[in-house]
């Protein structure tokens, strides 16, 4: 399955029932240098468009939405580690977390690399 | 909501808007002017290298104000001035400036200013969001004694970090001479500049100020040289929160007075109880009681425990289930040089000795900080 993306700038890849999910490159070239990067606990049930991570450059911090409802099944200590991997690698190695899909109507609407890019231009 | 509703008045431009826009610069509004908050290199990298090399900030939204004395005496002006701040003005030396503060009536801080002597005037540095009030108040309060003349003609340059002499020197400038807070009228690349060794930065460096029309040729001229790189208004406020720098409308304001911000080294001994010309200031009662019996809190430096940034606003507590705040963080960030979270707030005065820890509040937990000396990082200004 493609990547989708939201309008508030995260992506989603879709691998059976478990969504992956990171942030945008576009997004990370807005916030600029990433210095702090807090996750949400392992087994934390998420609804869908609440905060559930946090991205912290030099100058500000942004909250990270859910953006599919769903337990997180898995984070990348990766970036907690080094959080410029936002910068360097957003789309790829700098995912966030794993989410089991609760609903997958909620993946209805959400844009493909196309749509998204008209979105951001 | 209708965008029509909500339209702000159009932002100003400095006169280097449009070196701003060449060289990439993020333009963000700031105090009514459109800025860049970073170029391309980055916050990060932009900080590092004025730490390293020379960074060249457009300080032009800043207002520039000359204080000249009726009387043709310098003097005159220094004791109008004294009127308004704190700070003996009249000791300021020919070629010498000096911080100092606008104070009302109780005490609290209206803005904060450079002064500097340049023998027949005063010359003064303002902050650019209270630029028109403090305008207003140098005509009300001093226009009997002196001719308030905005230099709204005038753009203003810093060129900050360790290789800011050898910068200038190549230009031509004879600034290697000047020590930290000399000030005055000086000739640089042919243009009639007003330099100050001083800065925001806790880095050596100069402020100068030169003509708007030939303020982009300057800039350029100092950006051709490959020490020196733009740097927009996020690092300028990464370095100045690392060097403990108080941010006007963060942390100083009308609410905190020039004792409590920790700015008692600026008030002179002249200016104190038992002084020469002790109080005549606003605020004078308050500040100079403060001064001799202390104050219930104190601005202070916090290092974060953690690799979380704890940022303005952020409620502090004395342990992690106290229910009531005792104070609250005024600025904080990342402090690049240091490669953690730093920050700034007050404190009550049980709080505020160094290696006290108290905890802020970042979205629903309690987060430990310790109390540190300011500067984070020290400064190295050549005294």
């Amino acid at each position: 399955m493609p990547t989708l993306y939201t309008a508030d700038h995260e992506w989603l890849r879709i691998d059976g029932d478990v969504a992956t999910v990171g942030i945008t490159d576009y997004a990370q070239s807005q916030l600029g240098d990433v210095v702090f990067v807090e996750l949400p606990k392992l087994g934390r049930q998420l609804k869908k468009a609440e905060a559930a991570a946090v991205v912290e450059s030099v100058k500000a911090a942004s909250d990270v939405y859910a953006p599919i409802s769903g337990e997180v099944v898995e984070v990348n200590d990766a970036v907690t580690g080094d959080p410029t991997l936002v910068n360097s690698d957003a789309a790829d190695k700098a995912w966030l977390f794993k989410v089991k899909i609760a609903d997958k109507s909620e993946l209805d609407g959400m844009m493909d690399a196309d749509a998204y890019e008209k979105h951001t231009a | 909501m209708d965008a029509h509703d909500t339209a702000s008045p159009p932002l100003s431009r400095t006169p280097l808007h449009a070196l701003h826009l060449a060289r990439g610069g993020k333009m963000v509004p700031f105090a009514g002017y459109d800025m860049p908050v970073q170029y391309p290199m980055g916050v990060l990298k932009e900080h590092l290298h004025t730490r390293t090399n020379a960074g060249l900030f457009d300080v032009s939204h800043m207002g520039q104000i000359a204080l000249r004395p009726k009387s043709g005496k310098v003097e005159d002006a220094a004791l109008a001035l004294e009127r308004l701040v704190p700070q003996d003005i009249v000791a300021v030396p020919q070629g010498r400036q000096r911080y100092a503060q606008f104070t009302n009536a109780a005490g609290g801080i209206l803005d904060d200013l450079m002064v500097a002597n340049f023998g027949d005037h005063l010359f003064l540095v303002v902050n650019a969001a209270c630029k028109t009030e403090d305008e207003a108040l140098l005509r009300k309060e001093l226009s009997g004694d002196c001719i308030i003349e905005v230099l709204a003609d005038r753009a203003l340059l810093a060129l900050q970090g360790p290789k800011t002499v050898e910068v200038l020197t190549r230009l031509g400038a004879d600034v290697a001479a000047m020590r930290f807070m000399d000030a005055g009228p000086r000739k640089v690349m042919g243009l009639d500049c007003f330099v100050s060794r001083s800065g925001y930065t806790g880095e050596d460096g100069f402020e100068i100020s030169v003509p708007a029309a030939d303020a982009e040729a300057f800039a350029s001229a100092l950006l051709a040289d490959a020490a020196v790189a733009p740097i927009g208004l996020g690092a300028r406020d990464s370095l100045r929160l690392e060097a403990g720098l108080c941010l006007y409308g963060h942390d100083i304001d009308t609410t905190t007075t020039p004792v409590e911000g920790g700015l008692v080294w600026s008030i002179q001994k002249s200016r104190r109880n038992g002084g020469a010309r002790a109080g005549g200031f606003p605020g004078a009662t308050a500040i100079l009681s403060q001064i001799d019996g202390g104050t219930a809190r104190k601005r202070v430096g916090l290092r974060p425990e953690g690799r979380a940034p704890v940022r303005d606003g952020a409620a502090l507590y004395a342990d992690t289930e106290a229910r009531e705040a005792i104070g609250s963080v005024t600025s904080g960030g990342f402090g690049p040089s240091l490669n953690g979270p730093i920050a700034m707030g007050y404190l009550p005065i049980s709080h505020v000795a160094a290696g006290a820890r108290v905890f802020a509040e970042v979205r629903g937990q309690r987060l430990p900080m310790t109390v540190t000396a300011l500067p984070f990082v020290p400064h190295s200004y050549q005294r």
